[in-house]
């Protein structure tokens, strides 16, 4: 295929990607674009630790930081984080369960887009005016109250990449209920499925609460409503409810796909099938119920009362159970394993501690006493940053090093892997784990610069270094992902010879319609199944047939193009407005405009007829040599 | 499956036609999940609005005691619940691949709904000409205009789909690929209805007893 690829323009291969409906190219656009972003996010969280580096520094303005801080956040959760995984999702679910791919390969690509443009938008706010600076969380008397339109594209922004989050859940949902290969049964799917399967019910369920949140924002913003105007009778603490319904559930939609990436590669690389399959995956749904019963504890410094804050406090405590269940079966499917210390490995041996630590200080928060006394102290961002980095972040780098053969056909280098990993560890506790202690000093979170001589100066100083050393770490990855590249040695279905699941049984990276014939899947691991029976293929379910693909499309782009133009329109009306009509007259017309493409596209996609097209069985069989080598 | 425009007659038409093809499967599933988080949604929508209710700047506003009639109410309501019976009726002569009847039943839907939407827009025009109640009066006005004038929207774009859909298979008849796209507009109108009920009771019977 990539050979294929080489040959044709740049314009064609652009082309390709611009109107793919294929999951596992979309799952290259989400790598490349979540990469960037994560590169932002990243850029931004070094200007923050230059800025405070030492007492009283000057390096940034007051102003500058806030929305240095905010987008930080915002990016990395939203813009990084989330599409990462979805890289991942979109690059192996569907050939873990076994399915040609997604149940609606359309909205796929509609949902890359959305997220696509509303990131973008996000990010011009940069170039147009000033970005959002009311932290990621954007409580609403400070953000109804913050001038210029950093808000508004925060709100627009995240509106739009919302939209294709929910529409990339549904889509995984279906997915694995109804496109799994025969014999794939609930209880048989890899750790990874079920983990995208429960992040995506979550998704389906925590994303409607984020976006009337930010629906009743941009109308007291740009349409002049009152939701959170106390004196005509509004309510901010409506704003904080509604962002909490999602935003916890959003960490675990975060860190339960990690979950399921760890899970792969420890029972992979230990040589043993995972301990306690079932009790991980009942794990992992009670962490999914438990997870939106819990959004309170975030506010429990906002007066909710002492009952509210017992009830949240204990509900919160209880999900350390689970955890805890799934911390267990991970060290015991190691135990007694024959363990190979490979880069992915590594990452998930290294998680195990990690993890440990930021829910420890997470049954800390949860006490609602003492988290008066820590509530947005540096022991918040220690917490987070330790669930967070130690959680997810290494799961993607795990899932980068460990995927990227099947999604790219070429192996990253391991030494690099390992230099990557070794800086990346060292750099990330270097950088939180003084933080607790600044926390537990007083250093509240968010502040511009502190002053010298109150005893916070050390570690401050040993957390920069430490995020310099992240930094480093991930310029050697980068490095990696060039030389890799540029080698380009192929590698064969399964590059880490102890695959175990249904991705490691066709060619890396698969034909566009990944298995010529459905496997029949005869239990958990099902390639593990048939190589230790000898066999090196799965054995199929069905005879060789004509394939049903689905046509590729360019109105996703244009639909998701549509409401991006549609969003500078909503936002500069505000200035239309003011200016008793006299300025910004494009901007109603342009939001029409967008508004009109948006729907039109839509239109056009309901009336025409797409039936896809089928690859024939002869074609199939042409096929056969140019396959996986072995 | 292999052929989507496949001529059936009412003794080959599948018993569930909307679910018979994996395409209409995955639509059926998708579309219900997706009524999943809209349920949602409008949950976020009326928590809101419960929390700003007569929520005003100053005691000349008025309240939802003062505005809100129960006549016109229940004309919308009986219109919105006769249409979605009369949407029932159309699924029921889509899975007896009875197309005009189908077609004729659907026309009946559009007509009620779209009749809802005009007592809507009276009663909005009505709140705010004569009681001076807008979307930026007060906390209580954008709370009001937003939940039902998302139910409002909801109405537009369900009419907007059926409509574009009678319009798109006008002549074509019933087959397997566009079965399933009657079948989920409809779930979709059902949808709709539902909140309304919800509407009525929580905004409009709880508003008149204060």
């Amino acid at each position: 295929m990539s050979t294929v690829a080489q040959k044709r323009g740049f314009l064609a291969v652009l082309w390709d990607y611009l109107t793919t409906v294929d999951h596992k190219k979309i799952a290259i656009l989400y790598l490349i674009s979540g990469g960037f972003f994560f590169l932002v996010g990243g850029l931004e969280a070094m200007f923050i630790r230059i800025q405070l580096a030492v007492p009283d520094n000057d390096f940034v303005s007051a102003g500058l930081y806030n929305e240095l801080l905010t987008m930080h956040g915002t990016t990395m959760i939203f813009l990084a984080a989330m599409p990462l995984l979805f890289a991942f999702m979109n690059a192996v679910v569907p050939l873990q369960i076994g399915a040609r791919d997604v149940a609606f390969p359309f909205l796929n690509s509609l949902g890359f887009w959305l997220f696509f443009f509303g990131g973008v938008f996000l990010n011009l706010s940069w170039f147009m005016g000033g970005a959002p600076d009311a932290g990621w969380t954007s409580y609403a008397s400070l953000s109804i109250a913050s001038p210029g339109h950093g808000i508004d594209f925060y709100v627009l922004g995240l509106q739009i990449s919302g939209a294709g989050t929910l529409i990339a859940g549904i889509n995984f949902l279906v997915t694995i209920i109804n496109m799994r290969a025969p014999g794939m049964t609930y209880m048989r799917m890899p750790l990874f499925t079920w983990s995208t399967f429960v992040a995506s019910a979550l998704i389906l369920f925590a994303f409607p609460p984020l976006t009337v949140g930010l629906f009743l924002m941009l109308f007291d913003r740009m349409f002049g409503a009152n939701f959170f105007n106390v004196s005509m009778g509004g309510n901010t603490i409506i704003w904080e409810h509604l962002f909490w319904i999602f935003g916890h559930p959003e960490v675990y939609i975060l860190i339960l796909p990690a979950f399921g990436i760890f899970s792969d590669i420890i029972s992979t690389f230990s040589k043993k099938r995972l301990f306690g399959y079932a009790a991980m995956v009942f794990a992992t749904v009670l962490i999914g119920f438990l997870g939106f019963m819990v959004w309170a504890h975030h506010m429990f410094t906002t007066g909710l009362g002492p009952t509210a804050n017992a009830i949240f406090a204990v509900a919160t405590m209880a999900i350390a159970v689970p955890t805890g269940v799934k911390i267990f079966n991970w060290l015991l499917t190691m135990w007694g394993g024959s363990i190979r210390f490979t880069t992915p490995m590594l990452y998930a041996v290294a998680f195990i501690p990690s993890f440990v630590a930021g829910g420890v200080t997470g049954v800390m928060l949860a006490s609602a006493a003492a988290d008066y006394q820590y509530h947005d102290s540096y022991f918040v961002v220690a917490h987070f940053h330790y669930v967070i980095i130690g959680g997810v972040v290494l799961g993607l780098l795990a899932g980068t090093h460990f995927y990227w053969p099947k999604m790219f056909g070429t192996m990253l280098n391991e030494t690099l892997g390992k230099v990557t990993f070794w800086l990346f560890l060292i750099g990330f506790h270097g950088t939180f784990f003084v933080q607790h202690f600044l926390g537990l000093m007083g250093m509240p979170r968010r502040i511009w610069k502190y002053l010298p001589g109150q005893g916070l100066d050390l570690f401050n100083m040993i957390s920069t270094i430490g995020a310099f050393f992240m930094a480093i770490a991930v310029l050697v990855l980068l490095y990696n992902i060039v030389i890799t590249q540029v080698k380009n040695v192929r590698v064969g279905n399964d590059p880490w010879g102890d695959g175990r699941t249904l991705e490691w049984a066709i060619p890396s990276p698969p034909p566009y319609y990944n298995f010529k014939q459905l496997p029949l899947v005869r239990g958990l691991d099902p390639l593990w199944i048939e190589k230790m029976e000898g066999r090196t293929e799965m054995t199929p379910a069905e005879p060789l047939g004509d394939i049903h693909m689905p046509n590729n499309s360019f109105i996703p782009f244009v639909m998701s193009l549509g409401l991006f133009i549609a969003a500078f329109g909503a936002m500069y009306q505000i200035d239309w407005r003011e200016s008793g009509g006299e300025e910004f007259v494009w901007s109603l017309p342009v939001l029409i405009i967008g508004m009109l493409i948006t729907l039109g596209s839509m239109a056009v996609r309901s009336l025409k007829d797409d039936h896809g097209y089928h690859i024939h069985k002869e074609e199939l069989m042409d096929d056969t040599d140019k396959g996986g080598k072995e | 499956m292999d052929d989507m425009n496949q001529k059936f007659t009412s003794r080959t038409w599948p018993e569930s036609p909307e679910k018979t093809t994996l395409e209409g499967k995955n639509k059926f599933l998708g579309f219900w999940l997706f009524l999943g988080g809209e349920t949602v949604l409008f949950a976020s929508l009326f928590a809101t609005y419960l929390a700003l209710k007569d929520s005003v700047p100053s005691s000349d506003h008025y309240l939802a005691a003062d505005m809100f009639a129960l006549p016109l109410v229940f004309i919308m309501t009986m219109l919105l619940l006769t249409s979605s019976l009369t949407s029932v009726y159309a699924m029921y002569h889509m899975k007896n691949h009875n197309y005009q009847k189908m077609q004729t039943w659907l026309l009946l839907t559009v007509l009620l709904g779209a009749a809802f939407l005009g007592f809507e827009i009276y009663e909005f025009y009505h709140y705010v000409h004569d009681y001076n109640h807008t979307f930026t009066s007060s906390a209580f006005g954008s709370a009001f205009y937003t939940l039902v004038g998302f139910h409002g929207a909801h109405v537009v774009v369900g009419l907007g789909w059926f409509i574009l859909l009678l319009v798109r298979n006008a002549k074509r008849g019933l087959n397997l690929y566009n079965a399933p796209k009657f079948f989920v507009a409809s779930l979709y109108w059902h949808f709709i209805d539902v909140v309304w009920v919800f509407i009525f009771t929580v905004v409009y019977l709880m508003g008149m007893v204060g």
